[in-house]
C-alpha cells in the first residue's frame, strides 16, 4: 500500500463489488430462513431438497443442457470453417462475409431475437428447443470464429506443407496436425459458447414459448419470495459448476502448452 | 569437373509463375544434375524460394515445363514427387516426439513396427542424434530442430532434398559447423541437394554449382569458382564477395584480344575470356580485393605496379582491408592484406605501391 493506495483501493473495491455478491449465494443457500437478510438462522439443507423435488426445474435444467451441448458443437463446428477458411484461404468477398458473420457481437441480440420471432412465426415454424438452438447459434458463433481465429492463426503454415511433402494428403494433414494443435482453441471455444448459451435469456424467452429453460425458470420464480433461497441453492451448485469446468479448461489448456513447449500468455487462472 | 558426367536430375524448361500482375519467375532455364550440391544464391525476392517451392509441388507454375527424374511434373502433387523438403522454420510437428517426427513420413510405408523403429534410429544416428528418439520435440535447440528436420527428409530416401535457408536461424558458430556437416551428408547420401541461400559466402563453401538469380531469372549459372573469378556482369561480379570497379576506355578489340585504358592502372592487354558478353553499359574493370598486394620496402614483382595512397585502414585480426587512391587519380580501390609476421599494419597517408596481375581482371560493358 506504499505506493498509488488510491488505485490499489480501487481495485479492492471493484473486486469486492464483483464477488462479494456471488459469496452470499452460498451463505443464504444454508440459512434456514424464507427471508434473504442477516442475521443468519442457522445451517439447513432444506432448500437444496426443494431443488431436487422440483419436477419442472429438472425439465429446465435438462432442456437447458441438450440447447447449451447442441450450440456449442455447432457454433464451434461452424467456427471452425469459418476460421479456417479465413485464415488460409484467399476468396471473393471475405471481408464482408466475415464482418456479417461477427455482426451478432454488436447487433443488440433483442433485436435479432424480434427478426427471428418474426421470420419464424411468418414460416409458419413452431416455437421449440431447436428455434432457441437456431438462434443461440446465430450469437454464439462470432465467440467461435474470434477464440478459433487465433488458434488457427498462430499454426505455422509450413507445417501443413511438411506433412504433405512426407506424403500425406490434405485430409489427412489436418487429422494429424492441424486438429491436435488447435485443439486447446476448439476446446476454448466450446467452453464459452456453452456458457454463453447456458445463461442466455432473451432469445431463450421468445422464441421457446413454453419451453422453460433454465435462466427463464430462475427468472420466473424469484416473483415468489418463498422461492428466492431455493433458486439461491441452485445459485450455488452453478457456481461450484462453473469452477470445476473452468479448472478443467485450465488443466488441460495448459497441458497443450507444455506438450508444444509454447509460453504460457495467461489463461483463466 | 566430375558432375559433367552425371545425369541430369532436375530440368527447367522456360518456366514462369505469376502472382497475379507479379511476375516471379521468368523464363528459368537449366538443369541440376543427379547427386549434386546446387544452390540458389540471390537476394531476397529474387524468386530463389519460389523456384525452390515450384520443385517441390507448393507452387503451381504458369507456363514451362520441370522435370525431375525425365519425369514432367505438372500433374505430380507434392506429396507425389520424388522430392522431400527441410524448412526454413524446421517445421517440426510440436505435439510429437523426436521419433514420431522422423518417423512421420514411414505412416504409410508397410514395413513392421519394429523395422521402421530402426530406420527412425538410423536416421537419427547418421544426423548425429543417436538415442533423442524419446525427446519432446519442443526441447530441442536449433541446431538440434534442423537435425531432425533432415532426419525426417532423408528417411524417406527422397531423389532430391530441397533445403530452405535451413542454416538463416542458427548462430555464426553453429552455422559454420552446420555448413560442413550438410557437405558430408550430402556426400554420404549421394542424393540431389538443393539449397536456397541469400548467403553468398555459404553457397560458395557448400555448392557443386550455384544459380545466381536476380528478379525471377538466372543471371549466372557456374560452379563457385568460375563465378568468384569469371562473373558475367557487374551485378553478379557485386553480388558474390566484393569486387573493385574502376572506369576504362576500350582502346582496341580483335578477336581474342580487348586492350583498355583504365583509370589509375593504365593501357592493359585482356584475353577475350576475362570479357562476358557486352550489356551496352559504361565499360569498368573488375579486380578482387585479395589480387591487389601491397609491396613492402624490398619486396620486388614481376607483376604490373600502380602507385598509392592509403586512405582508409579496416584491421579485421586475421586481415587488414586498404582503401587505396591509384596513381594520383580519384580512383579508389579497395584491397585485403593477410596480417603475417613482419608485415606490419600501415597507417593513413602512407605513399604505396600497389601490384596486381592483368589476368585477375574481368571488364564489364
Amino acid at each position: 500500500m506504499s505506493k498509488a493506495p488510491i488505485l490499489k483501493t480501487f481495485t479492492l473495491l471493484y473486486l469486492a463489488f464483483l464477488y462479494a455478491p456471488i459469496l452470499l449465494l452460498p451463505i443464504f443457500a444454508f440459512n434456514d430462513s424464507k427471508v434473504v437478510a442477516f442475521p443468519l438462522q442457522g445451517l439447513t439443507l432444506q432448500w437444496f431438497r426443494e431443488l431436487f423435488a422440483d419436477q419442472n426445474l429438472q425439465i429446465a435444467l435438462k432442456n437447458s443442457l441438450i440447447i447449451a451441448l447442441s450450440v456449442s458443437t455447432l457454433s464451434t463446428i461452424l467456427g471452425i470453417f469459418a476460421a479456417r477458411s479465413s485464415v488460409r484461404y484467399k476468396w471473393k468477398g471475405k471481408g464482408p462475409v466475415l464482418g456479417l458473420i461477427m455482426l451478432p457481437l454488436v447487433l443488440p441480440e433483442m433485436i435479432a431475437a424480434m427478426a427471428l420471432l418474426v421470420v419464424l412465426l411468418s414460416l409458419g415454424i413452431q416455437l421449440s428447443l431447436f428455434t432457441i438452438i437456431l438462434g443461440q447459434v446465430l450469437i454464439c458463433t462470432p465467440f467461435a470464429v474470434a477464440i478459433l481465429t487465433s488458434a488457427f492463426q498462430s499454426l505455422d503454415r509450413s507445417l501443413e506443407e511438411a506433412s504433405m511433402d512426407l506424403g500425406e494428403t490434405q485430409m489427412s494433414t489436418f487429422r494429424l496436425i492441424v486438429l491436435p494443435l488447435v485443439m486447446p482453441g476448439i476446446l476454448a471455444s466450446f467452453l464459452i459458447t456453452f456458457t454463453i448459451s447456458f445463461d442466455e435469456f432473451i432469445i431463450a424467452n421468445f422464441l421457446g414459448s413454453g419451453k422453460p429453460v433454465l435462466s427463464v425458470y430462475i427468472f420466473g420464480q424469484f416473483r415468489f419470495p418463498a422461492k428466492v433461497p431455493a433458486m439461491l441453492a441452485l445459485g450455488t451448485i452453478l457456481v461450484v459448476f462453473s469452477i470445476c469446468l473452468l479448472a478443467i479448461a485450465e488443466y488441460f489448456r495448459r497441458r497443450g502448452i507444455a506438450r508444444t513447449g509454447g509460453k504460457d500468455s495467461g489463461g483463466f487462472l | 569437373m566430375t558432375t559433367d558426367e552425371k545425369p541430369t536430375m532436375i530440368e527447367f524448361k522456360d518456366v514462369h509463375k505469376y502472382y497475379g500482375d507479379y511476375h516471379a519467375l521468368r523464363g528459368i532455364n537449366g538443369t541440376i544434375r543427379a547427386g549434386e550440391f546446387f544452390s540458389l544464391l540471390g537476394p531476397s525476392g529474387c524468386g530463389k524460394t519460389t523456384l525452390l517451392r515450384t520443385i517441390a509441388g507448393f507452387e503451381d507454375i504458369s507456363s514451362g515445363v520441370i522435370m525431375i527424374d525425365g519425369k514432367d511434373m505438372a500433374s505430380v502433387p507434392a506429396n507425389a514427387r520424388p522430392t522431400n523438403m527441410v524448412f526454413q522454420s524446421y517445421a517440426i510437428f510440436p505435439h510429437m516426439s523426436v521419433a514420431e517426427n522422423v518417423g512421420f513420413g514411414l505412416r504409410k510405408d508397410p514395413r513392421s513396427k519394429e523395422e521402421k523403429a530402426r530406420a527412425v534410429a538410423e536416421a537419427l544416428e547418421m544426423v548425429g542424434l543417436k538415442g533423442y528418439g524419446g525427446r519432446a520435440a519442443h526441447a530441442l535447440s536449433g541446431g538440434q530442430r534442423q537435425r531432425v528436420a533432415l532426419a525426417r527428409a532423408l528417411i524417406l530416401k527422397p531423389k532430391v532434398l530441397l533445403l530452405d535457408e535451413p542454416l538463416s536461424a542458427l548462430d555464426k558458430k553453429m552455422r559454420e559447423h552446420m555448413q560442413i556437416e550438410l557437405i558430408k551428408l550430402q556426400r554420404q547420401v549421394g542424393i540431389t541437394f538443393i539449397l536456397v541461400t541469400h548467403d553468398q559466402e555459404e553457397a560458395l563453401v557448400m555448392s557443386d554449382r550455384i544459380a545466381v538469380m536476380f528478379e525471377g531469372e538466372i543471371a549466372q549459372l557456374a560452379d563457385p569458382e568460375t563465378l568468384y573469378r569469371r562473373p558475367n556482369s557487374k551485378k553478379v561480379a557485386d553480388f558474390i564477395g566484393t569486387m573493385n570497379f574502376i572506369p576504362c576506355e576500350i582502346v582496341s578489340e580483335t578477336g581474342d584480344k580487348v586492350t583498355v585504358d583504365a583509370k589509375g592502372l593504365g593501357r592493359v592487354d585482356l584475353d577475350v575470356a576475362q570479357a562476358p558478353p557486352a550489356r551496352g553499359e559504361a565499360p569498368v574493370v573488375g579486380l578482387r580485393p585479395e589480387t591487389l598486394t601491397l609491396l613492402y620496402p624490398g619486396q620486388t614483382t614481376s607483376e604490373r605496379t600502380t602507385e598509392g595512397v592509403i586512405d582508409e585502414v579496416i584491421y579485421f585480426g586475421d586481415m587488414t582491408y586498404y582503401d587505396v587512391y591509384l596513381g594520383g587519380t580519384d580512383v579508389e580501390v579497395r584491397l585485403s592484406m593477410r596480417n603475417v609476421p613482419g608485415r606490419p599494419v600501415l597507417e593513413v597517408g602512407t605513399k604505396v605501391e600497389v601490384t596486381w596481375s592483368p589476368s585477375a581482371l574481368v571488364l564489364f560493358r
